[in-house]
């Protein structure tokens, strides 16, 4: 299929629009000292803590994820509808937005964060903060990436389970689980990308300290003002990680093995 | 005083520089990149200037004085620019017509939420690892000024986080997220929620804005004449109401 000749213009012009900044950024890097930049202290002090919080983050995503996506679809209607529309929110939500939501309820004076704080627990401030933001904006993808894939398939193995006497537990394990295994994998992994590109809401609601909570992209959002070549290095460095993850999320069928 | 409305206006004349110039067909139009920190002050400044030069338009643009340097540098169409520290003021020096004038100063002041509930009273109370206080980073001019001023008072500051702007640092401070922080005298008067707790010795690291005509513009005279306009008798009444320092 490929449509009337008059679309690709259109086509083009979407192309560029969308690879022009990706060239702009890499026709701004100083490739000589890129290694330099990438590997200076401060870069890699950031781009170690974006890689351990947002690791930490996807295991946090893939174990409150995939039960939301179960109760997604046990529910039904207009619950399913109202459920989903907030479940999902954090994923078209400006970030600084979702950085006052999580201040207003994990913050020193939250909802919740205040407290815990009586009871002697600060979040704020701590890695766990920058955590906490990366699974709060990564949460969708899991849960959509579950709740499509169950809508997709039937549930006629886990009936022929059940009247074979299996448990509930199971049949999750040994039947429902495995089958979910590659929308399980592309949530993982969009969810991984995701949390290691959150900015707003760490900005927001973690702070920005060297080693605790400043991540690759706060690091590149200081470094923007006094640094501009370490800026862009370390923009190339999630450019690539960006590109990389989108092609494993969305490789062909063909390749993710399924039946 | 459309000052706010034109500038917005003034990003879509850089696109269009032609179609605003004849906007303005009544006279000209001087267009200001000024520091963040001086937005409120510069809107009865540039009122007078333009009551004083009928015809006059004055379109600002405001963000952090590296930004704008970067869109000077970048070849942005401007005819003054107001910068915070000289040092930004420095990365353009040769882009800009004459000296630079420096009509303000600022100086740092803690800032607290209103009613300051950690009880912080000196600067010392910020290297106390049960008040959570929040600075900006070394790397920005409010942090270098913070750095200084915190070894000239013999202080190990331990702060929670690092800002990459002052604005960032006052919203930790309003939303009581942090006990205290260090930001500018004139920020502290502009926000809400805040509180100010002077800094003794503060006056010790000063902050001072330089203003330059820029080489690009097409009203040279304008330029100049609204750099001197920054240091009149107007401009300073205005300049010490919102708390700056007057040179």
């Amino acid at each position: 299929m490929s449509g009337p000749r008059w679309l690709v213009p259109l086509a083009l012009l979407g192309a560029l629009l969308v690879a022009a900044p990706l060239v702009g950024l890499m026709a701004r890097a100083s490739w000589g000292e890129l290694w330099t930049l990438i590997t200076a202290p401060e870069s890699l002090e950031a781009l170690a803590l974006s890689l351990r919080t947002a690791v930490a983050s996807t295991a946090l995503v893939i174990v409150l994820g995939v039960p939301l996506g179960f109760a997604l679809r046990a529910v039904h209607g207009r619950v399913r509808a109202a459920l989903r529309a907030v479940l999902l929110a954090p994923l078209v939500l400006p970030p600084v937005v979702g950085g006052l939501a999580l201040l207003y309820a994990f913050g020193r004076r939250g909802l919740i964060g205040a407290p815990l704080e009586d009871a002697g627990i600060s979040v704020a401030y701590t890695t766990a903060a920058v955590v906490l933001a990366q699974t709060f904006v990564a949460m969708p993808f899991m849960v959509v990436s579950i709740e499509s894939a169950l809508a997709a398939r039937g549930e006629r193995r886990e009936a022929i389970a059940a009247t074979l006497g299996a448990s509930r537990t199971r049949i999750l394990a040994r039947i429902t689980l495995p089958a979910l295994g590659p929308a399980l994998a592309t949530g993982a992994v969009l969810a991984f990308a995701r949390a290691l590109g959150e900015f707003g809401a760490t900005l927001t609601f973690a702070g920005s300290l060297a080693g605790v909570t400043r991540t690759a992209p706060l690091e590149i959002y200081l470094a923007r003002e006094t640094d501009p070549d370490a800026a862009v290095a370390l923009s190339l460095v999630l450019l690539v990680v960006a590109v990389a993850v989108v092609a494993i999320a969305y490789r062909p069928a063909a390749m993710r093995g399924v039946r | 005083m459309r000052l706010r409305a034109l500038a917005a206006l003034g990003v879509a004349c850089a696109a269009a520089l032609s179609a605003c110039a004849a906007d303005a067909a009544e006279g000209d139009t001087l267009t200001v990149l000024a520091a963040a920190s001086l937005a409120e002050v510069l809107e009865p400044i540039a009122a007078s200037f333009e009551d004083e030069h009928p015809g006059v338009d004055v379109i600002a643009s405001y963000a952090g004085s590296s930004d704008l340097a970067a869109q000077i540098l970048e070849g942005a169409p401007a005819d003054v620019f107001a910068s915070a520290d000289e040092a930004t003021m420095d990365k353009v020096a040769d882009l800009v017509t004459g000296t630079p004038v420096v009509f303000a100063t600022n100086t740092l002041t803690i800032a607290v939420p209103s009613g300051n509930p950690a009880v912080v009273a000196t600067l010392a109370d910020l290297a106390d690892p049960g008040i959570v206080s929040v600075i900006c980073a070394p790397q920005v001019p409010c942090g270098t000024a913070t750095a200084s001023l915190a070894a000239l008072a013999g202080v190990t500051l331990t702060p929670a986080s690092e800002e990459a702007n002052v604005t960032d640092v006052l919203g930790k401070v309003a939303s009581g997220q942090a006990d205290a922080g260090i930001v500018y005298v004139t920020d502290v008067a502009r926000s809400e929620g805040v509180e100010a707790v002077p800094i003794e010795g503060a006056e010790a690291v000063v902050n001072r804005y330089p203003a330059a005509a820029l080489a690009s513009s097409d009203t040279p005279e304008l330029a100049t004449a609204f750099v001197d306009h920054l240091s009149g008798e107007a401009a300073r009444e205005a300049l010490a109401a919102a708390g700056f320092g007057i040179p």
